[in-house]
């Protein structure tokens, strides 16, 4: 049985019950309506509230922050589901979106690690530690490596080439399998992108990684969720959560509100950070929009899901420190695709030490192994099916561990496992895409206004804007037109 | 506003946006990213504060004219055309 379950007793689904309108006393009107409170959700409702706009956030589950979240187990555990790590331009927007409070626990990670047949390395995962490597682990010279860096950090979003990743990485280090699987594998697992992808949603990642290494919240995922949630408060957005919506609701090409439980709320301005596939096709509707425009949408590919593994070390135990992020794989060369087989031999470990929750009361660690994945492989499957299967998942981790970190099994006293299935279930992602959509999503998100007037999106989406730093500063480039079209409209009405 | 007044109102808003630069060396000629650490996103909230305090819209297809502070004055002088300059960080 899954063990969420038996938490809200009285419930079909694992989620709470709901006891009661969750709309209960909302307005008729807002100037925004905001579908959805992860990053980009909250990020695009904050500031257009202290823009000066009434903002209704509204969320379908009891927690706000949606991928970015966490859970609490029996005997003390508390797991972080996306907090594996985000490039240095968080702290930024965390300062300049949310608070100084915020942005002053965005601190670096101590160690990558890098474990597989090919090569077995430690790095502080940014330019110059990578050139370091690059030359002398890995044999390159050093003007190989620097022109390589020169092209990736002069990429930028107006002039796509059309080449692939694995072309950029061809076009430098031609027969490189193992210089390929240290570019490609980190940042396969942060956003999902793959050797086949465009070459500059690789290159605007990478440099974002690689200007000053990987970086982590102090206090964990709920800690940071909690502090938001304080700030949009005070910046005067009203939340709500258990909101299920399910219309935008249009006429004569312009959204003018949402329906959900019964109610119709109107706003000046819908932002929906829903999935894009669900927010054009579900929310508005095929109806709405021309035929050919349907027919486009429905051919954006979807981004792969992931599987994780979640694995609580017992009260009392100590783990010496190990590193922070562990990319490993027992494969003997670097597969792009294979990073997403359902009994894939590359994961990822995520550690987490007493250090990384200092507010706790009790000092505990946590280990959380996370694969890419994709739906299909496990839509299908029976209740039992779907039971061994993640039993093997959660075998197969814990000996890969083990080899890697001998003594740490027995520490253990809490495993589960999430599949595309938890990922679909929690967020609402059509197949459980934990980050959007493909590259030729983006235009679609970012040109939604012009289909249904006054109706944005905001949430992660072709590749680039994707990640906790990507949602957080898409949410503020959709509010920004956001912003731009109330204003006018205020004008028009004075 | 005048020419200097709206370098002023620029210079007041990188001040809100970026609060940790120091504004005092900057010249009018040079990209303000050369000078200092802004960023894209910094100068969508550059955009955003301009729609806020005097209510003028920006077009993304324009953002580049904002580059050096000499840019921002030619841009918005016609545009600010009997405005009070709003000093925020005085
Ligand atoms: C396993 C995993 C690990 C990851 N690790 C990292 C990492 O280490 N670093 C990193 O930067 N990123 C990581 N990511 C990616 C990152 O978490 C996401 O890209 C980011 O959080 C997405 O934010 P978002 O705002 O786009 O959307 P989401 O977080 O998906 O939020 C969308 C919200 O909308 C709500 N919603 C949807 N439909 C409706 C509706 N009809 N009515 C009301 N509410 C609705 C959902 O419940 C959800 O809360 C990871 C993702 C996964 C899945």
């Amino acid at each position: 049985m899954d063990n969420r379950k038996k938490y809200y007793r009285g419930s079909t689904d694992g989620k709470a019950p709901f006891p009661r309108d969750p709309l209960a006393g909302a307005k008729d009107y807002y100037d925004l309506i905001v579908i959805g409170a992860g990053l980009a959700g909250m990020t695009a409702a904050n500031v257009l509230a202290r823009a000066g706009f009434s903002v209704l956030l509204t969320e379908q589950h009891y927690n706000y922050g949606g991928m970015a979240t966490w859970f609490k187990r029996p005997g003390g555990h508390i797991f972080d589901v996306s907090l594996h790590g985000f490039p240095v331009g968080m702290k930024k927007t965390c300062r300049k979106y949310w608070s100084k409070e915020l942005a002053d626990r965005v601190i670096p990670l101590d160690s990558v690690k890098f474990k597989n047949p090919q090569f077995d390395i430690e790095t502080s995962f940014d330019e110059v530690d990578f050139t370091r490597h690059l030359v002398e682990t890995f044999g390159l010279t050093r003007k190989n490596v620097d022109e390589f860096f020169a092209h990736v950090r002069g990429m930028n979003f107006y002039d796509d080439s059309g080449e692939t990743t694995g072309e950029l990485f061809e076009h430098h280090f031609p027969g490189r399998n193992d210089v390929h699987r240290l570019l490609m594998e980190p940042i396969s697992y942060a956003n999902g992108s793959s050797l086949a992808d465009p070459a500059i949603s690789y290159g605007i990642v990478f440099s974002n990684f690689m200007s000053k290494g990987v970086y982590t919240y102090v206090g964990g995922t709920d800690h940071m969720i909690g502090l938001m949630k304080k700030e949009l408060k005070q910046s005067g957005v009203e939340l709500r959560n258990r909101v299920q919506v399910e219309k935008i609701l249009v006429d004569s090409g312009r959204a003018y509100g949402i329906e959900a439980h019964g109610h119709k709320i109107e706003a000046g301005a819908v932002i929906s950070n829903a999935n894009l596939k669900s927010t054009i096709l579900n929310l508005v509707g095929p109806d709405k929009f021309d035929a050919e425009y349907v027919k486009e949408v429905e051919a954006i590919r979807l981004n792969n899901s992931s599987t994780q593994v979640y694995m609580g070390i017992r009260d009392g135990e100590e783990v010496p420190f190990e590193t922070d992020l562990l990319f490993t794989s027992t494969r003997e060369r670097f597969d792009s695709p294979a990073l997403c087989d359902m009994h894939g031999e590359s994961r990822t470990f995520s550690f987490y030490y007493p250090s990384g929750r200092p507010e706790a009361s009790n000092k505990r660690y946590t280990i959380v192994s996370s694969m890419n994945a994709h739906y299909a492989d496990w839509a299908d499957l029976t209740d039992e099916q779907y039971e061994t299967e993640k039993a093997k998942l959660n075998e197969d981790t814990l000996v890969a561990l083990e080899n890697l970190v001998p003594g740490t099994r027995a520490k253990i006293d809490h495993v589960e496992a999430a599949t595309p299935r938890t990922f679909k279930f929690y967020t609402q992602h059509q197949l459980g895409s934990s980050f959007g959509t493909k590259f030729e999503g983006l235009g679609y998100s970012m040109d939604l206004s012009k289909q249904i007037e006054g109706l944005y999106h905001a949430g992660s989406v072709g590749i680039i804007m994707s990640g906790w730093l990507g949602a957080a500063n898409y949410g503020v480039i959709t509010a920004n037109k956001v912003d731009s079209f109330l204003r006018d409209l205020a004008e028009l009405k004075a | 506003m005048t020419r200097d007044e709206i370098i002023l109102a620029v210079k007041d808003i990188i001040t809100t946006i970026a609060p940790d630069e120091d504004l005092d060396g900057l010249n009018n000629t040079d990209p303000l990213r050369d000078q200092i650490e802004l960023d894209s996103m910094d100068f969508l909230d550059i955009v955003m504060e301009l729609r806020k305090r005097y209510g003028v819209q920006v077009p993304e297809e324009e953002y580049g004219v904002l580059n050096t502070l000499d840019g921002c004055a030619d841009y918005l002088l016609p545009k600010l055309e009997g405005q009070e300059l709003k000093m925020v960080n005085a």
